[in-house]
């Protein structure tokens, strides 16, 4: 492997993982929006990580090798953008607005009832693999708090007692 | 999914032109609907009758003021780009990174009438002779991404966008950049190393974005409220646009205002700059039943905090920044008498902690540190000193000791909160003073 040299002096496991063809295809087309290659870091994770959920060790080196940028280069993007995921989430992503018009509107009681009703805290993923929760920045949804979103879709203002209806639709 | 809680009947061109042209159901003005209602007039106009230096000219006499909460004028932003023989043609970035807590003003703009930033843009790009423009929008807004990316091919389609816009000779485009999160993305500097693809730190200024920001080039970071005022400026001139704020602020044109907190109808309107705080709660209803207000953030957690008598004030930014707050974005989000504010100040700089990208010092260290003693005091077990301690941290983390206003942004609301609820933070303190917290390390021990 021509990559074998790298695997001892970084710890990044570059076996085993190949870019999807549309997931190049999307990616190539991201690079010709800008004047460098790298530019098109973020939008690539983003890309990888739709297909896969998360962005896999492997894939910063194969996202790296297509941009022609360091993989340290990605690997640090990757660790800076807190919707980057870097290890596995559920099926669904929750996140939970946490900032000061939420605040003023019952954040933490609907806060907490996530908690209770899901079984886990921020940062963890239920054990069918259905739903992580993460907090978020204002969702710019300040005149519907508490406001979230679960996945791409946008909800508020959402008290304790809808929470089961409202994850129904996330199978 | 922001809606605007005028209905039609109010909205008029002459008086509202941010949103006049807005639907009742909040359903996005699309191309054909938009060209019927002035759409792009301002661009016919700035290419039949105007140059970079007139256009610019009757921008900064309009006194069009950053929308994006720092309040500066655009025009004499627009007047710094370097342009002329031998330097290149740059760029033009919209800030749609919206995410001041607090604000919901421009996901509105970008839901609704995407076609109002680009008519913007286009014009910024004329006067500031750029090449090509970005919206950098946040990850998160992803029903405005899809409207602004539709708006956008229909633009194109139709010519407004590309190689020799609308017959002038001018090549000009624009694409959408969305983002993955981190409040910092919003610092124009850190705004411009994100969309190169790098961490999103703040760069050290000067240079100035407008000398040299993306990949080297001059670079206008314009808000997305901001941008969308210059389509009325252009086609109605600088005065026209004085006037819509009808004497009640010196600051030209019209704001969205919004509320949030506790009140009866939150939601976000377009009056002139200068309403005040006491208008824009009766537009909200005032406070939700069972609720006084105890004190309000003008425009976002950034902010210093208010008090109630306060709300006689015009909204605009000299004023709100002569008592000693900020108008920031303009979207005030009120706190009810039975809420803590030092829970409300410990969740702020929780917030601004987390957001920190840790390049200085002050706001790296200084802002968990922050959030340490309000939660101490929160729980009451505050020590004697600790409020001393916190006012001192928000002197270190002022204006001029980091590299942009992050810092200075954390530091205002919480030594606001001290100043007019001292009496607050100091129920929270219930121990005697502790080694850990005040000693000075003492020098040469490390």
């Amino acid at each position: 492997m021509t990559h074998a040299s790298t695997s001892t002096s970084v710890p990044i496991a570059t076996d085993g993982f190949v870019l999807h063809d549309e997931d190049r295809a999307a990616i190539a087309n991201e690079r010709d929006h800008y004047p460098h290659p790298q530019a098109a870091s973020i939008e690539a994770l983003k890309i990888v990580q739709k297909r896969h959920g998360w962005v896999p060790d492997a894939a910063i080196e194969a996202i790296a090798r297509e941009l022609g940028v360091p993989p340290a280069s990605v690997e640090g993007v990757a660790t800076f953008y807190s919707l980057i995921f870097r290890q596995p989430v559920g099926r669904h992503v929750i996140l939970i607005c946490d900032s000061s018009s939420c605040f003023l509107t019952d954040y933490e009681a609907l806060r907490d009832a996530f908690f209770a009703h899901l079984g886990i805290g921020f940062g963890q993923t239920t054990p069918d693999g259905r739903f992580t929760l993460l907090p978020v920045c204002c969702l710019g949804a300040c005149d519907r708090g508490p406001a979230l979103m679960i996945g791409d879709d946008t909800y508020g203002p959402v008290t304790p007692e809808e929470i089961p209806s409202l994850l129904e639709a996330y199978a | 999914m922001s809606r605007i809680l005028q209905d039609r009947d109010e909205r008029r061109p002459e008086t509202h032109p941010l949103t006049f042209r807005l639907n009742d159901d909040g359903t996005p003005v699309m191309l054909d609907d938009y060209r019927e209602q002035q759409g792009y007039a301002s661009v016919e106009r700035a290419f039949r009758d105007l140059t970079s230096k007139t256009l610019i000219d009757e921008l900064k006499t309009a006194n069009l003021r950053g929308r994006g909460g720092g309040g500066f004028s655009a025009g004499l932003k627009w007047s710094l780009t370097m342009q002329g023989e031998g330097i290149p043609r740059g760029y033009i970035v919209c800030n749609a990174d919206e995410m001041e807590p607090g604000t919901f003003k421009d996901r509105l703009l970008l839901e609704q009438q995407p076609h109002l930033l680009i008519e913007g843009m286009i014009l910024a790009g004329f006067a500031n002779n750029a090449y090509q423009g970005y919206i950098f929008m946040r990850g998160e807004y992803v029903d405005a991404a899809r409207t602004v990316q539709r708006a956008l091919d229909e633009a194109r389609a139709a010519g407004w966008l590309g190689r020799d816009v609308a017959g002038s000779g001018w090549d000009f485009d624009i694409a959408l950049h969305t983002g993955a999160g981190r409040y910092i993305c919003g610092e124009e500097t850190a705004l411009i190393n994100s969309l190169e693809g790098k961490r999103a730190n703040p760069r050290a200024k000067p240079p100035f974005p407008g000398q040299s920001g993306a990949w080297g080039k001059p670079t206008v970071v314009n808000n997305v409220e901001t941008l969308c005022n210059v389509p009325s400026v252009v086609l109605h001139g600088a005065n026209w646009y004085q006037g819509l704020s009808q004497g009640k602020s010196s600051d030209g044109g019209t704001k969205l205002y919004g509320v949030s907190g506790k009140v009866k109808r939150p939601g976000l309107w377009e009056l002139p700059m200068g309403t005040t705080g006491n208008e824009l709660m009766e537009r909200a209803g005032g406070m939700r039943d069972g609720h006084t207000l105890k004190t309000w953030l003008p425009g976002g957690g950034s902010t210093g905090f208010l008090l109630p008598e306060h709300l006689e004030l015009a909204l605009d930014f000299d004023t709100i920044g002569n008592a000693g707050s900020r108008l920031g974005t303009g979207l005030i989000a009120v706190v009810a008498d039975d809420q803590s504010v030092v829970s409300l100040a410990r969740n702020l700089e929780e917030f601004f902690s987390r957001e920190s990208c840790g390049w200085c010092t002050p706001c790296r260290d200084g802002l968990p540190w922050s959030v340490k003693l309000l939660q101490a005091l929160e729980a009451g077990e505050g020590e004697r000193g600790d409020i001393d301690l916190l006012e001192s941290l928000a002197v270190d983390l002022g204006p001029g000791r980091t590299f942009c206003a992050h810092a200075p942004g954390a530091a205002m609301p919480m030594a606001s909160a001290i100043h007019y609820f001292r009496d607050e933070f100091e129920r929270g303190v219930t121990r005697g003073q502790g080694k850990a917290h005040a000693d000075p390390i003492p020098v040469g021990s490390v």
